[in-house]
């Protein structure tokens, strides 16, 4: 209940427009950003700027550079040309209010460590004192609905709950940005439903901002306010699109709708081109 | 139940093994000896304190050279899987050594230490070095680097990345590793005894046979055995204490 009336909330500060609030308030800016490995040139003149709370994805044909461009937003590797900048600094090593959920959440996760002590890492790191961890541990398996499971290890867990549980270690750090490499790519699709909603609810009831990889096109109109259409060789912004769909989205009407289907034909004639 | 049902074989071996004795009547002075001849001989070699002695001589060597041995391998991992041009330099050298059996440096030892425990601990180490310095090394290398971006994304410090991350991550291949090196210990410590050090159950095992006291061989052979049957039990069980989770230990076995 709360969750919803928060949501409604920022949708009646920010809104209509998709694009308006990114005017108002850029979080993120990325200008004229290159890279290369080497001789060879991996992305090429990246303009966008990210707007707090927006939901941002990203897709285009493999090879694109979709995971190099979140790596270079997370500041873990450094673009050759132009800038990035968050909060208006310039972004030079990784924040610790952005945080990042891979794809590949058995080689993130410490398989020494269970559920409640992964989220204690995030938790240490911010030197969070001891007695206080519990709580905040507590509360976040809660919030990813791993609650029952707080003493078991990844080893002993489903997929889907491996990413929960990274999303829940996510959540310790008290993201501004939350960035996600394809989080879902590796799961079933009920699962992959499931999460895609609860990322929706955690993202609009915390007000992060979310910039979210993905090589599903429907995923990207599902979850977004924006999605950025990459072209490969050298990766480079197609195009930018806004999803005028109304919030809080639903699985099945929401894919139903006109909107929607008229932005997946075109996003999936953008990625046939290259395919 | 289950546990029982594994004794069954051994335990039909040696009824047959007994009734066989019994039929052809094999006497304590010829080349065998029947299983009621050799638990006296074990009982006797108890009661004396014969046996307990040489357990004690034989695991004491294995001991030191397993801790030497493991410990520098440990020491010579990390440096080799932290700097790999270290390892590069030192790669030819050490793929000449490696399959040097630990027996054959026995000349050497002996002329260096003479009889004695120097000698067998310096041969049993120098057996437990190479195995557990290549899983040290491979242990470093297979850190995920997934989990060194997780601990750079969380901003981990140096010290903190160590101690959350390197060390627990490789710790059970560590702990491996040493389980590995305590059965290599434990094998060429008797093999020394047997073949030059007077002195722990593999010198009571050759004189056993030598003087033809077959019980008494056999009794000292089975005792080795259920030594190091023992001892890998034991480590394993600590290996799933320490180490609960189980992803890792499968790639292990």
């Amino acid at each position: 209940m709360t969750a919803t009336l928060h949501y409604l909330d920022r949708r009646d500060g920010h809104e209509p427009v998709a694009g308006a609030k990114t005017k108002r308030n850029p979080l993120i800016s990325l200008k004229g950003v290159g890279l290369n490995f080497g001789s060879h040139e991996v992305l090429r003149d990246i303009d966008v700027e990210i707007g707090e709370g927006e939901f941002v994805c990203v897709i285009g044909p493999s090879g694109c550079g979709k995971t190099t461009l979140l790596r270079i937003l997370a500041g873990l590797i450094r673009a050759s040309r132009g800038s990035v900048s968050y909060r208006g600094q310039i972004q030079t090593e990784p924040a610790r209010d952005i945080a990042i959920v891979f794809q590949d959440y058995a080689n993130a996760l410490l398989p020494w460590r269970t559920a409640s002590a992964n989220v204690s890492l995030a938790l240490e790191a911010a030197g969070t004192p001891r007695a206080e961890r519990k709580d905040r541990i507590a509360a976040l398996l809660e919030k990813v609905g791993l609650s029952k499971h707080a003493d078991k290890y990844p080893s002993e867990m489903s997929g889907g709950m491996q990413q929960r549980l990274q999303i829940a270690r996510c959540l310790a750090q008290n993201p501004s940005v939350i960035l996600m490499d394809e989080p879902f790519g590796a799961l079933d699709a009920m699962t992959r439903q499931k999460l895609q909603d609860e990322i929706l609810s955690i993202v609009s009831d915390s007000n992060v901002t979310a910039f979210f990889v993905t090589h599903d096109l429907e995923e990207a109109i599902y979850l977004g306010d924006r999605v950025i259409a990459l072209e490969p060789n050298p990766g480079r912004i197609a195009e930018l699109i806004d999803v005028p769909l109304a919030r809080p989205r639903n699985q099945l009407t929401t894919r139903e709708e006109p909107e929607f289907l008229a932005l997946r034909r075109k996003l999936f004639d953008f990625v046939m081109r290259y395919e | 139940m289950k546990a029982l049902k594994g004794f069954a074989l051994p335990i039909a071996f040696l009824v047959l093994w007994q009734v066989w004795a019994m039929v052809v009547g094999l006497h304590s002075d010829t080349l065998g000896a029947a299983p009621v001849d050799i638990a006296v001989a074990f009982l006797a070699g108890i009661r004396d304190g014969s046996i307990l002695d040489a357990t004690g001589m034989t695991l004491t060597a294995a001991a030191g050279g397993l801790a030497m041995g493991a410990a520098l391998g440990i020491l010579a991992g990390f440096l080799f899987g932290l700097l790999p041009p270290l390892s590069r330099l030192s790669r030819i050298t050490v793929e000449v050594l490696r399959p040097v059996p630990a027996v054959a440096i026995l000349p050497i030892a002996l002329l260096v230490f003479g009889f004695g425990y120097a000698m067998e601990i310096a041969i049993i180490a120098f057996a437990c070095f190479f195995p557990v310095m290549l899983l040290t090394e491979a242990a470093i290398r297979q850190i995920t680097p997934r989990l060194m971006e997780v601990a750079r994304v969380m901003r981990l410090s140096s010290v903190q990345r160590t101690s959350k991350i390197v060390f627990p991550a490789v710790l059970p291949r560590l702990f491996v590793a040493f389980r590995l090196a305590a059965g290599v210990a434990l094998i060429v410590s008797v093999t020394v005894e047997i073949a030059a050090n007077p002195q722990g159950l593999g010198y009571r095992l050759m004189l056993a046979g030598q003087s033809l006291r077959p019980a008494d061989m056999f009794a000292t052979l089975f005792w080795v055995g259920l030594i190091g049957w023992a001892l890998n039990w034991a480590l394993v069980r600590t290996e799933k204490k320490l180490f609960p989770f189980h992803s890792l230990r499968r790639i292990e076995e």
